[in-house]
């Protein structure tokens, strides 16, 4: 008799593939509230993706490389095109735009520093630039945003590059978001606004719209740094193809495009799972459009949005990137979703935090609340002491070690003395979607879906 | 990813020095536009019955001459053409719907640039200077002239896309900016049984106009009815017979400056375009405000 | 002493800007002459200079100033004084759109008409305009005084932080969360100093003040806020 109950019940409990727990959660979250979710981190649906692809490595018809005994060079140089100082890095594994503010000053800190020992550049973000990460980054890339904070000449001046953000992969279309428990005296002041503020940046520039009036703005930077600096232009990919067109006749040293798993503190959860295109799907589109106009080797290419491990990078640069940016990957380094953290000399849980967030370590996302149980995303002056800047740059110096020593295995692995020379025919697709967007054949057949070549 | 520049002569002695005005415009509109440029003309309507057709001819290596001779043959009562380069103005008394015919069925790599008793039209790719020096832009007159660089992303840069985009008769259309909603109007006008060449957004908004005007509108209603379909950003400047006419959206984000002196009436994107212009330095300059028409009479 | 001139249908808007960025050596005032209409004239300045635009500059004229004093003899193109931080830039004619956007301070005068979006996202910088200024005036400023002697169009301090706007004339309407309150000694007293340091006679009993209602600082459900 229990069977047969037992059976009806759960013959009963039939889900829907339409109206799922997550999609009931979602609308009684919004009759509750009123308000959009807000949240931190990029898409997190499964998409198309770099693990979707793999590598053609050697065998009789290719010859590998010995593993370290003959060199497999990193060096990569960016803004060739104008720039009197391009930037010159050991490898080609950046590290993305952060704001100060929704990171604390010690996590820019740790991450110049890890940077400036593997010899690659730190980006700025939303929040403009701050003393510790010039004083600790050797190459530091400075953001121009629509919001403008701290936008000024005397760090122009100190920038080894200037980056003019149309637009990131997480929110495509909108600008930066910071909420009120994160907007501290510092932060406050750094951005001009009052403490406590919702602080939502603009979505376009507020001096100019378009790829005609940005050529004129890139001028304008360009003649307030003398001509010295690389000019990057990053956006988030969307129509891709075009837009990098665009920004080439716009002027741009670089492009950085940056695809829908691109992360951020705080963004509408709508805006960054439904606007802007796979990172996969977005390579090609730019590296064709560079084809094109002849400018492949002369503006340069970094590509950023869930780049996460050296297979990854690998990956990106044989699609055609000469770098790519690591954001999100970065901060879990630092101890994102990690359920300790290192203060004192000593570990400790972290547990009772991630708790009080209602999370558990591995599935938080909480950046937004400025409540980071391990005290990368807040400026809580407690909560800040959790993430010491050596500790930290130890652990992403690893991160970056272990990064390029992945890519330079697959490298070698494909006969590569260079990872600049990984290209397209090294890989090949698991999938059809895949195959798709990377415009790489499937496994085992000639078939690129979508192309009529 | 363009300039436009347009300029209109107020005195009847000045129609012959349009183009020696209008060529610098165009020029300093090059950094702006570098890749393919395009001006029409509007001059004295020829007789009623004429329309003239300006035709391109593209890379083709075209024999004009040969087509001359199958164009004087078809249409009795004789054409007249004008070619210069790769380009052709045909003028004839014949009917125009049957000349269009005549064209696309006997020459389909012809493309028909405009048609009308006023307009001559030119397009082409290459630097502004080198397509002004190509057609001779110097020497032509007329009352006004719309003009047009563009930044291009395809890369085929071909005439189809490059501006000035006309419809119908002796109206064209340049435009800086981006229709964010062009596709659903191209859709909603092919309805009507218009044809598209291209699925460019300036091209979209040209037709909407035309079709307005054909369905009884003057250009101003024309352009209400615009405001309130089109969405995006745009600065619009329109040719027509004996008007020229320019219009911002609300938000005019993309530039446009105007000079106006007792001899003409002259517009670009960027005051660079107007500073050599005879005058200017006493001109009124102004810029024009958003969502108002602005109409100026040859 | 005599200015260095530089004859910009010569010589190159970049020639200009190295020589004022790097080889001023002691030069107190220098000519931009025939600028017509060349973008990014006299931009990133650090040094206690005069500089004379003859003529209408285009986009971008005196952008991220510091300390210089530059004057358009002219119109000026979008973006004049953008990102300026201090110093002073004083329009003659017209300015466009985005006069003085997301600077941080100095002064920046107008005394024809400014265009859409003046003092956008502005950050400190104090912008008086003696003419009109045109819609989504002073959108998003956040800290610093737009002194506007005619009237404003539509949406004027939409989004409005700290930045307080005084004017003379009409407003066409009101931005998000920008509303008039009342003058008080403070607000005349800054008006008048304004007024002052721009050369503009006007009562500054005849301005209002504009600022924000501070109702969409933060989020509330309730609110019926425009998100």
């Amino acid at each position: 008799m229990n069977k047969l109950v037992e059976l009806h019940r759960r013959f009963q409990e039939e889900g829907s593939a339409t109206f799922d727990r997550s999609m009931i959660d979602y609308i009684h979250r919004a009759a509750a509230t009123g308000l959009y979710e807000i949240r931190g981190l990029g898409a997190k649906r499964k998409l198309p993706h770099f693990d979707d692809l793999v590598f053609l490595g050697a065998s009789l018809s290719r010859y590998p490389l010995e593993g370290y005994r003959e060199k497999c060079h990193t060096k990569t140089v960016l803004g060739t095109r104008f720039a009197k100082k391009p930037v010159e890095l050991a490898i080609p594994i950046t590290i993305a735009g952060m704001s100060f503010g929704s990171l604390s000053a010690s996590v820019k800190d740790a991450l110049g520093r890890a940077a400036t020992e593997l010899g690659t550049s730190t980006t700025t973000g939303d929040g403009g630039m701050t003393s510790e990460e010039r004083r600790s980054s050797k190459t530091l890339v400075y953001q121009c945003l629509p919001s403008r904070y701290g936008f000024n000449a005397d760090d122009v001046r100190r920038a080894d590059a200037l980056e003019v953000v149309v637009g990131q992969g997480a929110k495509p279309g909108g600008g930066g978001m910071l909420l009120g428990m994160k907007i501290n005296e510092r932060v406050a002041r750094m951005r001009v606004l009052p403490q406590g503020v919702d602080q939502r940046s603009a979505s376009r520039h507020p001096d100019w719209t378009g790829p005609d009036d940005l050529a004129i703005k890139i001028r304008e930077l360009r003649e307030i740094s003398d001509w010295e600096k690389p000019i990057y232009v990053k956006f988030g990919a969307t129509r891709v193809y075009h837009d990098v067109k665009l920004a080439v006749h716009a002027g741009a040293d670089v492009v950085v495009i940056d695809g829908m798993q691109g992360g951020t503190a705080a963004t509408q959860a709508v805006f960054i799972e439904h606007v802007g295109i796979p990172t996969l799907a977005a390579i090609r589109q730019a590296v064709n459009a560079l084809e094109e106009l002849d400018m492949r080797g002369k503006v340069q290419l970094v590509v950023s949005g869930g780049i996460r491990t050296g297979a990854d990078v690998a990956k990106a640069l044989a699609l055609g990137a000469d770098a790519v940016s690591i954001g999100q990957g970065m901060l879990v380094a630092l101890g994102c979703n990690h359920d300790q953290y290192w203060q004192d000399g000593a570990f400790h849980s972290a547990a009772p935090d991630y708790a009080a967030l209602g999370v558990t370590p591995g599935h938080c996302h909480h950046c937004h609340t400025g409540r980071c149980p391990v005290g990368i995303t807040t400026q809580d002056a407690e909560l800040e002491r959790r993430l010491e800047p050596e500790a930290g740059a130890r652990r992403v110096r690893n991160y970056l070690k272990t990064l390029n020593m992945e890519l330079t295995t697959l490298a070698r692995a494909c006969g590569k003395q260079d990872v600049h020379h990984l290209e397209p025919e090294d890989l090949v697709a698991l999938t059809v979607e895949a195959a798709a967007m990377a415009r790489v054949p499937l496994a085992g057949t000639n078939w690129i879906p979508g192309s009529s070549a | 990813m363009c300039g436009i520049v347009g300029l209109l002569v107020k005195k009847p002695e000045l129609r012959d020095s349009l183009g020696e005005m209008m060529v610098p415009m165009l020029v300093g509109m090059t950094e702006r536009g570098p890749d393919s440029a395009g001006m029409a003309v509007f001059s004295e309507p020829v007789r009623a019955k004429n329309r003239k057709f300006s035709l391109y001819a593209g890379d083709l290596g075209f024999d004009w001459a040969g087509f001359e001779k199958t164009a004087q043959s078809t249409f009795k009562g004789g054409c007249v053409l004008a070619v210069k380069v790769n380009h052709c103005v045909l003028e004839t008394a014949a009917d125009a719907a049957a000349v269009r015919r005549w064209l696309s069925d006997g020459y389909p790599g012809l493309h028909l640039l405009s048609v009308g008793r006023s307009i001559d039209l030119y397009k082409d790719t290459g630097l502004p200077a080198e397509v002004a020096a190509r057609y001779d832009f110097r020497s032509m007159r007329g009352t006004h002239v719309v003009g047009h660089t563009r930044m291009a992303t395809e890369s085929a840069v071909t005439p189809a896309h490059a501006h000035p985009y006309t419809a119908g008769e002796d109206f064209c259309l340049v435009h800086n900016g981006s229709l964010s909603n062009p596709h659903s109007i191209r859709r909603k006008l092919e309805l009507q049984g218009i044809h598209f060449d291209t699925d460019n957004d300036t091209e979209a908004a040209c037709r909407f106009l035309e079709w307005r005007m054909r369905e009884g509108d003057d250009l101003e209603a024309a352009l209400q009815r615009g405001f309130e379909e089109f969405d995006g950003f745009y600065t619009f400047l329109m040719g027509t017979q004996n008007e020229l006419a320019l219009v911002r959206d609300a938000f005019a984000c993309k530039p446009a400056v105007v000079a106006e002196t007792d001899d003409y009436v002259a517009i670009a994107t960027e005051f660079r375009s107007l500073a050599h212009l005879p005058g200017v330095d006493h001109a009124e300059l102004f810029e024009p405000k958003a969502q108002q028409m602005y109409v100026w009479r040859a | 002493m005599t200015p260095v001139e530089f004859d910009l249908r010569k010589r190159s808007v970049r020639e200009l800007n190295e020589f004022l960025h790097r080889r001023l050596d002691g030069t107190r005032r220098v000519r931009a002459l025939n600028p017509d209409g060349a973008h990014a004239i006299a931009v990133g300045i650090n040094a206690p200079i005069d500089v004379d635009i003859e003529g209408h500059a285009g986009y971008y004229a005196a952008g991220m100033n510091q300390q210089a004093r530059v004057t358009v003899h002219g119109n000026a193109g979008p973006g004049v004084a953008e990102g300026m931080s201090s110093g002073r830039v004083h329009v003659k004619g017209f300015a466009s759109v985005a006069a003085g956007a997301a600077a941080h301070g100095g002064l920046l005068v107008i005394d024809g008409d400014a265009s859409l979006r003046c003092g956008i996202s502005m950050k400190g910088i104090d912008i008086v305009v003696g003419g009109s200024v045109g819609d989504y005036s002073a959108f998003m400023a956040q800290a610093g005084r737009v002194l506007v002697c005619g009237d404003a169009g539509d949406a004027l301090g939409d989004s409005l932080y700290e930045a307080v706007i005084y004017v003379r004339g009409q407003v066409k309407s009101f931005g998000a969360d920008a509303h008039e309150e009342p003058m008080t000694e403070a607000d005349h007293a800054a008006v008048s100093r304004l007024l002052a340091e721009a050369g503009f006679a006007h009562d500054p009993g005849e301005f209002r003040r504009v600022a924000s209602m501070r109702s969409l600082y933060n989020w509330t459900a309730d609110a019926n806020q425009e998100y």
